[in-house]
């Protein structure tokens, strides 16, 4: 443990915490735009600069490590001045529109700009534009939006593995795309969407939101996804009793990363074609039935193949969405009651 | 035996020095005199706009702007043990002709203790380096000393880092033999990348198993086998020479396994870079070499602790570790007899602008500035008179005429507003416009960020879009407020040194020149006369009628003319007053 002073409050905090995350822990908010927990610390935006009693110069809180009897001021005037020239500096170079932007309201540029009473920007001139790519199948690529934090490309790099974004360009011509600029559908993506959920601003969104809903007007459902064992957590966007999204939850199972499937591939829940009772087929036609008949009907019928044909007559396949106990229980029941060996999982067909 | 030394530096072989040496090869073997003469082809002296040159030893005799054409006459005079007077330098002040190179005033208060062998020695012979006393500083460090000591005596020397910030080398060298891993690195800076500095390319080129020998000390002191030459893709002579030297140092054990028969053993690798300003940044020099496209690391964790490949590293410059031969072969106590208190041994300038002598110069710490720019440099060109210098490259600072005398060193100069740099040193006279100046300098920043960081990518850019303004004629009152305080938060917030010191230009001519920038925005005028879309005033040669009204009317003698010769306004005089304009009976006066 180390002793240190932010804003002239002492504090405890183990050694190998950063200024940011002893802040964080003692309720002291630093604005942060390309700091993202579990990914590398690139100290890119600057917008978290704090000034330490001895440094000829500001320090990222997200990237400086805490020493012994270190003394931090997070809002005094220097910081202050810096951080309004920053947000004045990313607005000048954004496209604006944010009356219509699907994050208004849900923006950290936004937020620090009301934060810090960033107006307007003195800074007038060149602009880079790009025109919006929509190439791929869900989600929008607005770059004029982008503030280059560098998190979609780290967190496509470090965790999905699929590398496939990266600084093109230098300076002030910086963008960040694919390789090449290339449409995302001929690149290595997976269409995790994790990029489109790290984004602090309108550049990544989802195309199923697109028009959909102010930000406020969603409501966030957290719910367990039903593709696979691992359950990760997501939250639902939901309008109107409708599903139009999904935002990353974080669990212990999933630290807020997804999949394609999780992500994006929740349409079957509103589908027509979804089944929602029981069925037995009667005559050549399914008939709806309640879950005790069909577990009744389903129990003697069991039964009575055991006991004409004995257990060999079975076999059993089991699905990658149950978990881990459900499949187990599953096997157990074929080998102890229906005493056949003839299981299987779809995972490995 | 005489030697004739032709220089085969960069500057020197672009103005055909290898014909030269062709030449004097051919003429020595035409009349058989190849047992009289040694004939070497060498690296920079430094004087290269007197290119090309030949010196001629022991005497030292210095032949200018050398052609294939004077060869015969010059091997004839050498043959009859005569001076070649055609082809002395002449002393532009005094007429004189000038015989030997230590009498050149260029060279006279010059201390060539780093850029000794520059010019003498053939840098693809490793004998030539051996005979002239190379290797026997590693030879006594590998046999006399442990790692420890020669830290110490490093410290003792007071060196410190060549490549800008000044960092005590020792202490480096300390911290990063305190690191322990299963491997360390020792690297190399080459990438040298401030507009205008050469001299990190004339050591490499002319004396490359310098700094070979000075990364074997310092891989033996922190405990390193690996070394990288991290050097620019620009520099394809210099890529040579080190690695005629590396493979030469190798045939002759001092890399490889167990060298000189000792446990150390050490080998060294050249990473070529894509010419990339920041990737001269030791963080974002190594993404490179690992392969990353070239942005910055956060500090801490230092290189020291982790830098190549997350292993401990110890980075320094080439003209560092040129350094390093030098201080272990003289001793520490001898080598912090020169320089100033804090500062030791020497510095090389690379002096450009409006100068008489341009080029490479060696100077102890401490010499003023007086002498560099009117000694050295021979003073400024055409009769102009001195207005400021800028000095530590694209993100130094400007001194002016109130630090002539300021004794140069890290620290003066870093108090003075400016800073030591690689040691770019550009010499402006009173034609030069501050503003355009810091523009200019500007642009190269900009151009050079690498992106990463929102103050440096996005600031530089509305520095230069402002300054563009102001030279423009466009310039806003505000403006001048907007540069100082952008500029300071650039400073204070971007992650590296590029952006922390990029608006230093600015800052430097806004302190020093405030008025020019308040002429350029307040009145539209550019008291030097250089930014288009200001107001002057010109006079139409062909409606000029020689009449001198306007030439006696005008109260700073901003006008001159001979009689019936049409008149001229000099726009660094013109105080921007109109009165010509309104007297001149012929209208031949406008104003644009
Ligand atoms: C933008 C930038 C460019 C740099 N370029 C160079 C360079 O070309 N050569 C160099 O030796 N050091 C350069 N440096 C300094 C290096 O980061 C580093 O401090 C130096 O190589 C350390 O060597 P020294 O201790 O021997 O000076 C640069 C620094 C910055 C911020
Ligand atoms: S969707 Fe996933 S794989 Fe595709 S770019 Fe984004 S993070 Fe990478
Ligand atoms: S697209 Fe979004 S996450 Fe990626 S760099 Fe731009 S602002 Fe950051
Ligand atoms: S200061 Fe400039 S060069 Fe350095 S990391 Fe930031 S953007 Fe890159
Ligand atoms: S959050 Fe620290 S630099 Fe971006």
């Amino acid at each position: 443990m180390v002793s240190i002073k932010i804003n002239g409050n002492l504090y405890n905090v183990p050694a190998d915490y950063t200024i940011l995350k002893a802040a964080e822990e003692n309720g002291i908010d630093i604005p942060t735009l390309c700091y993202e927990e579990g990914l590398t610390i690139t100290g890119a935006c600057r917008m978290c600069v704090v000034e330490v009693k001895g440094a000829r110069k500001l320090l990222a809180a997200c990237a400086t490590p805490v020493t012994d009897g270190m003394e931090v001021q997070t809002e005094s005037e220097r910081v202050v001045s810096a951080r309004r020239d920053i947000l004045r500096l990313l607005i000048a170079n954004h496209d604006l529109r944010c009356l219509t932007c699907e994050r208004n309201g849900d923006c950290r540029l936004q937020d620090y700009c009301y934060r810090y009473q960033v107006e307007d920007t003195p800074y007038k001139g060149a602009k880079k534009e790009y025109p919006i790519d929509t190439d791929n199948h869900f989600f929008i690529r607005d770059y004029s939006k982008c503030i280059k934090c560098g998190k979609c490309v780290l967190i496509c790099a470090e965790v999905n593995g699929a590398h496939v974004y990266d600084f093109m360009e230098r300076g002030f011509d910086t963008k960040v795309t694919s390789a090449f600029d290339d449409n995302l559908q001929e690149t290595t993506c997976t269409a995790c969407g994790m990029c489109v959920n790290v984004c602090p601003v309108g550049a990544l969104v989802e195309k199923s939101v697109l028009w959909q809903g102010r930000p406020w007007e969603v409501k966030k459902v957290t719910t367990t996804c039903g593709y696979c064992g691992v359950g990760c957590q997501l939250k639902l966007k939901v309008k109107d009793d409708r599903i139009i999204g999904v935002a990353a939850a974080k669990s212990g199972s999933n630290l807020g990363h997804l999949c394609a499937k999780g992500q994006f591939g929740w349409e079957y829940v509103q589908s027509n074609d979804r089944l929602t009772d029981p069925l037995i087929k009667r005559n050549g036609v399914f008939e709806k039935v309640s879950w005790d008949e069909a577990l009744t009907y389903v129990a003697n019928r069991l039964k009575a193949i055991w006991q004409e044909h004995g257990g060999q007559a079975f076999a059993g396949l089991t699905s990658a969405k149950c978990t881990n106990e459900e499949n187990y229980l599953f096997q157990k029941f074929m080998r102890t009651i229906l005493k056949t060996n003839n299981v299987d999982h779809c995972a490995r067909l | 035996m005489k030697g004739i030394l032709v220089c085969g530096g960069t500057g020197c072989i672009s103005n055909n020095s290898r014909l030269v040496h062709d030449a004097i090869e051919k003429e020595l073997s035409q009349q058989g005199l190849e047992a009289e003469f040694e004939l070497k082809y060498t690296g920079c002296h430094g004087f290269c706009e007197m290119g090309p040159l030949v010196l001629i030893t022991p005497e030292e005799e210095f032949y200018c702007r050398v052609k294939p054409e004077d060869v015969p006459n010059l091997i004839d005079s050498l043959k009859q043990g005569k001076v070649y007077e055609e082809l002395l330098y002449v002393d532009p002040t005094t007429k004189e002709k000038i015989k030997t190179r230590h009498d050149v005033p260029f060279y006279q208060k010059q201390q060539r203790l780093v850029l000794k062998n520059c010019g003498i020695i053939d840098p693809e012979n490793i004998d030539d380096y051996i005979n002239s006393g190379g290797y026997k500083s590693l030879h006594k460090v590998l046999t006399t000393m442990q790692p420890e000591e020669v830290i110490q005596e490093i410290k003792a020397s007071g060196l410190r880092g060549r490549g800008g910030g000044g960092f005590p080398t020792g202490i480096k060298w300390e911290f990063a033999r305190k690191s322990t891993a299963d491997k360390k690195y020792i690297i190399c800076n080459a990438d040298e990348g401030d507009p205008g500095a050469f001299m990190d390319r004339s050591i490499s080129e002319g004396d490359p198993h310098a700094v070979l020998e000075g990364m074997l000390i310092g891989g033996y002191a922190i405990g390193a086998w690996e070394g990288y030459i991290y050097i620019r893709a620009e520099y394809p002579l210099a890529v040579k020479r080190l690695s005629i030297a590396i493979e030469q140092a190798e045939a002759k054990g001092y890399l490889g396994q167990n060298i000189l028969g000792s446990d150390f053993s050490f080998s060294i690798k050249i990473k070529q870079g894509a010419g990339a300003f920041v990737c001269g940044e030791e963080t974002a020099l190594m993404e490179s070499i690992q392969g990353n496209r070239g942005m910055p690391r956060p500090r801490p964790p230092y290189p020291a602790v982790k830098g190549l490949w997350d292993r401990p590293t110890n980075i320094n410059n080439v003209e560092t570790f040129a350094n390093v031969p030098v201080i272990i072969g003289m001793g520490s106590e001898q080598y912090s007899q020169i320089g100033t208190e804090k500062s030791k041994g020497t510095k090389i300038f690379a002096l450009t602008g409006k100068l008489n002598n341009t080029g490479l110069a060696e100077v102890p710490m401490g010499i003023t500035l007086r002498e560099i720019v009117f000694d050295i440099g021979g003073g400024i060109s055409g009769g102009k008179k001195f207005k400021a210098v800028q000095i530590g490259g694209p993100s130094g600072g400007c001194l002016t005429e109130e630090h002539l005398d300021l004794p140069i060193d890290y620290d003066s100069l870093l108090e003075a507003g400016a800073m030591m740099g690689s040691g770019g040193l550009v010499v402006m006279d009173e034609s030069t416009c501050m503003v355009e100046l810091a523009r200019f300098f500007l642009s190269f920043t900009r151009h050079e960020s690498c992106g990463k960081c929102t103050p440096c990518r996005e600031g530089n850019t509305r520095l230069l879009e402002i300054l563009q303004r102001i030279v423009d004629g466009k310039g806003e009152k505000e403006d001048l407020e907007r540069l100082q305080s952008l500029g300071e938060n650039i400073i204070m917030s971007s992650i590296c040194g590029l952006g922390q010191t990029a608006p230093n230009p600015i800052l430097s001519t806004l302190k020093f020149f405030r008025h020019e920038y308040e002429l350029h925005v307040e009145k539209k005028i550019c008291p030097a006369g250089v930014c288009k879309g200001m107001i002057s005033y010109k006079i139409i040669e062909e409606k000029c009628k020689a009449c001198g009204i306007c030439k006696k009317n005008c109260p700073v003698e901003a006008i001159a003319g001979e009689k019936k010769q049409p008149h001229k306004i000099d726009p660094a005089k013109c105080a921007q007053c109109g009165v010509c304009m309104e007297k001149c009976p012929f209208e031949a006066i406008i104003r644009g």
